[in-house]
């Protein structure tokens, strides 16, 4: 039983994962907490749920398409609408991206309504694969193999290619990644394609766990951000712990104490966190200077 | 000529005589409104709308206290409303208590849950403390679901209140909820005006230094979080009892959301932005909400979902509208109506000039 709800909470927690993942990438460069991540990541599922259903494309073209999509999007938000707020306090930078999440939201709910409806994925949610007892649906399976695989091609990408460089010299400090030639806007607004397509990416997972429709990142995108928290807003690696982890907490929780409130323990673990280690397990602790 | 000579000029309700003047005005014409509603159809409104903004335009100034003046972000005031809402109705169905009763009590223990809330936040700023309170906010709804003396899912049914022996009807709360919300206006220009409210600005400032001044920020903080909540609960409660019927799921993400815009599109920092904010965005959400109706512009709406998108999520372009306000304002006019306000005023003072 034990060992069933740590694996079955790792799958869960692989979604949370690659969703703060996508946040965090965007909050360690420029500052933004973006609430908008999880609509996002909501019109992208279903524009590939559009082009599956209405078009008959094959998944794999179908989901490089909603990729496209979603770089697009991303730097869209950036351009049209980050890039124009001159001198932005925090708060203003929250309202933007909840002003971005509501229009997203209306959008889908204008375009496609308000029905559940059930992405077709190509891997079946009821068939298991079972190795020594323990059970394990096969689109758990994958989507874990894919977070690992598209974790592993992120920290490849920040380590050896140039604009993975580019980019932390612009995380570490702007004026001086300047100095040194790199183009730092263009860097932004490739930030925001890059955390919307890891965002496109949990967007699918999650609607093949579940349903599709237009309130569905609701609650996935709290999920995103306890998982955040709990291993560091500005630590890649410490987000990807951090969802795994919640989702086995979560799920152990679920297990032993209370299903009806396994949602509780996200929203328990981020004030907790915040209140021990507000900068989280993996991230170092950065004071504000006066 | 605004120059003050003494402390007791400066925490007066009523800065001039102007002010008092268009005050009793604006009060006059609160009076006569649900007549002129009846009689003309001003604008499209009914006294259910009135009621709805009125409403939303207290908490409007609960969040303003804690956003604009103390400078601490609140994403989760939908869960203050919805403990307000749920404890009114449960100490009136279950406990037997009268409305007047229970509706205090029901904003105490509201912003008891704001305390609390404010515990955490003493540590947290910015970017963190809006997760913190988005999680609380949602959490809330969440709790309220999976308690079955609350009604669970199903929610509850508000009982009817009664006046005199007689079932009130949206005219006797029109009146009920203006003497609460005028009430709770004059309360929060007073508290802003005084000590405690110079305490709060001087956090949102800068709380290094107003510890260094020798303001308590613990107590301060967790004050903030309290009246704010305070406010929002007894919203919660009247609205339990105009709509009649509560349930968990409306209490969600978007209404805090909703509440964050009214402050940030009515000023930041100014009760009257507040009431205007509120004005203008429940209106517009009421409106905009039945878009189909409005003449001219929906059918040609309606033709353009039916051949693009889909006809049943018409009502969605409310929550598109709504958006791009909120970006808008950011972008363009980041003090709101309040600071469209300032401007124009200084430009007529000057005017020639």
């Amino acid at each position: 039983m034990f060992a069933q709800l740590i694996v079955s909470g790792l799958a869960v927690g692989a979604c949370y994962a690659l969703l703060a993942i996508a946040m965090v990438i965007i909050y360690k460069t420029s500052d933004v907490l973006n609430f908008a991540q999880g609509e996002m990541a909501m019109v992208s599922t279903f524009v590939a749920f559009t082009l599956l259903d209405a078009y008959h494309v094959p998944f794999p073209w179908a989901a490089a398409l909603t990729f496209v999509f979603a770089i697009l999007l991303g730097i869209f938000f950036e351009i049209v609408f980050l890039r124009q707020a001159k001198d932005p306090n925090i708060l203003g930078l929250i309202i933007i991206t909840l002003g971005f999440e509501m229009i997203l939201m209306g959008f889908a709910g204008w375009k496609w309504g308000p029905d559940q409806r059930s992405f077709p994925f190509p891997v079946s949610n009821i068939e298991v694969y079972s190795f020594h007892g323990l059970i394990i649906s096969k689109i758990n399976f994958w989507t874990v193999v894919v977070t690992l695989v598209l974790m592993f091609v992120l920290f490849l990408f920040f380590r050896y290619t140039k604009l993975g460089t580019a980019m932390r010299a612009t995380q570490q400090n702007q004026l001086a990644a300047r100095v040194m030639g790199i183009r730092t806007k263009w860097i932004l607004s490739f930030t925001w394609a890059l955390s919307s397509m890891v965002g496109a990416a949990a967007g699918m997972l999650i609607a093949a766990l579940g349903v599709l429709d237009p309130p569905m990142m609701m609650d996935p995108l709290l999920k995103g951000f306890a998982s955040g928290v709990l291993g560091g807003m500005t630590s890649l690696p410490g987000a990807a712990l951090g969802g795994a982890m919640l989702g086995i907490i979560e799920n152990l929780f679920g297990g032993y104490v209370s299903l009806a409130f396994k949602s509780v323990v996200a929203f328990a673990i981020i004030v907790l966190m915040l209140c021990i280690r507000p900068s989280g397990l993996l991230a170092r602790h950065y004071v504000k200077k006066v | 000529m605004d120059m003050k000579r003494d402390y007791y000029e400066d925490i007066e309700l009523f800065k001039s005589g102007t002010i008092l003047f268009w005050s009793i005005v604006f009060l006059v014409f609160l009076a006569i409104l649900p007549w002129l509603i009846t009689k003309y159809h001003l604008l499209g409104l009914s006294i259910y709308i009135v009621n709805l903004i009125t409403i939303h335009a207290i908490v409007a100034i609960g969040l303003n206290i804690l956003v604009g003046y103390t400078g601490q972000i609140s994403m989760g005031h939908a869960g203050f409303f919805a403990i307000g809402a749920f404890t009114t109705v449960f100490l009136k169905l279950k406990g037997g208590l009268p409305f007047p009763i229970a509706l205090p009590i029901a904003g105490f223990i509201s912003s008891v849950f704001g305390f609390i809330l404010g515990l955490p936040a003493l540590r947290l700023k910015g970017p963190y403390l809006a997760i913190a309170t988005l999680g609380f906010g949602m959490t809330v709804t969440t709790i309220i679901k999976h308690l079955e003396f609350f009604g669970g899912r199903m929610g509850l049914q508000a009982p009817k209140l009664y006046l005199f022996g007689t079932p009130m009807k949206d005219i006797h709360f029109y009146y009920m909820i203006m003497v609460i919300a005028v009430v709770m206006v004059i309360g929060a220009v007073k508290l802003i005006k005084t000590r405690v409210g110079r305490a709060f600005i001087a956090i949102r400032d800068s709380d290094i230094a107003a510890e260094a001044m020798g303001v308590n920020l613990t107590y301060y903080k967790t004050l903030a979080f309290a009246v704010s909540a305070f406010y929002t609960g007894i919203a919660g409660g009247l609205y339990a009892f105009i709509l009649g019927f509560i349930n968990p799921e409306s209490f969600h993400l978007i209404m805090s959301i909703t509440f964050l815009a009214m402050v940030v599109v009515g000023g930041l920092g100014s009760i009257m932005g507040s009431i205007a904010g509120a004005a203008l965005m429940t209106y517009l959400d009421i409106k905009l909400q039945a878009i189909q109706d409005i003449p001219a512009i929906g059918p040609a709406l309606v033709t353009f979902s039916q051949k693009y998108m889909s006809v049943g999520g018409i009502s969605n372009i409310a929550v598109i509208v709504y958006g791009l306000i909120m970006v808008l304002i950011v972008l363009f006019e980041p003090l709101g109506i309040f600071g469209f306000w300032i401007r124009t005023k200084k430009y007529w003072k000057t005017w020639p000039f």
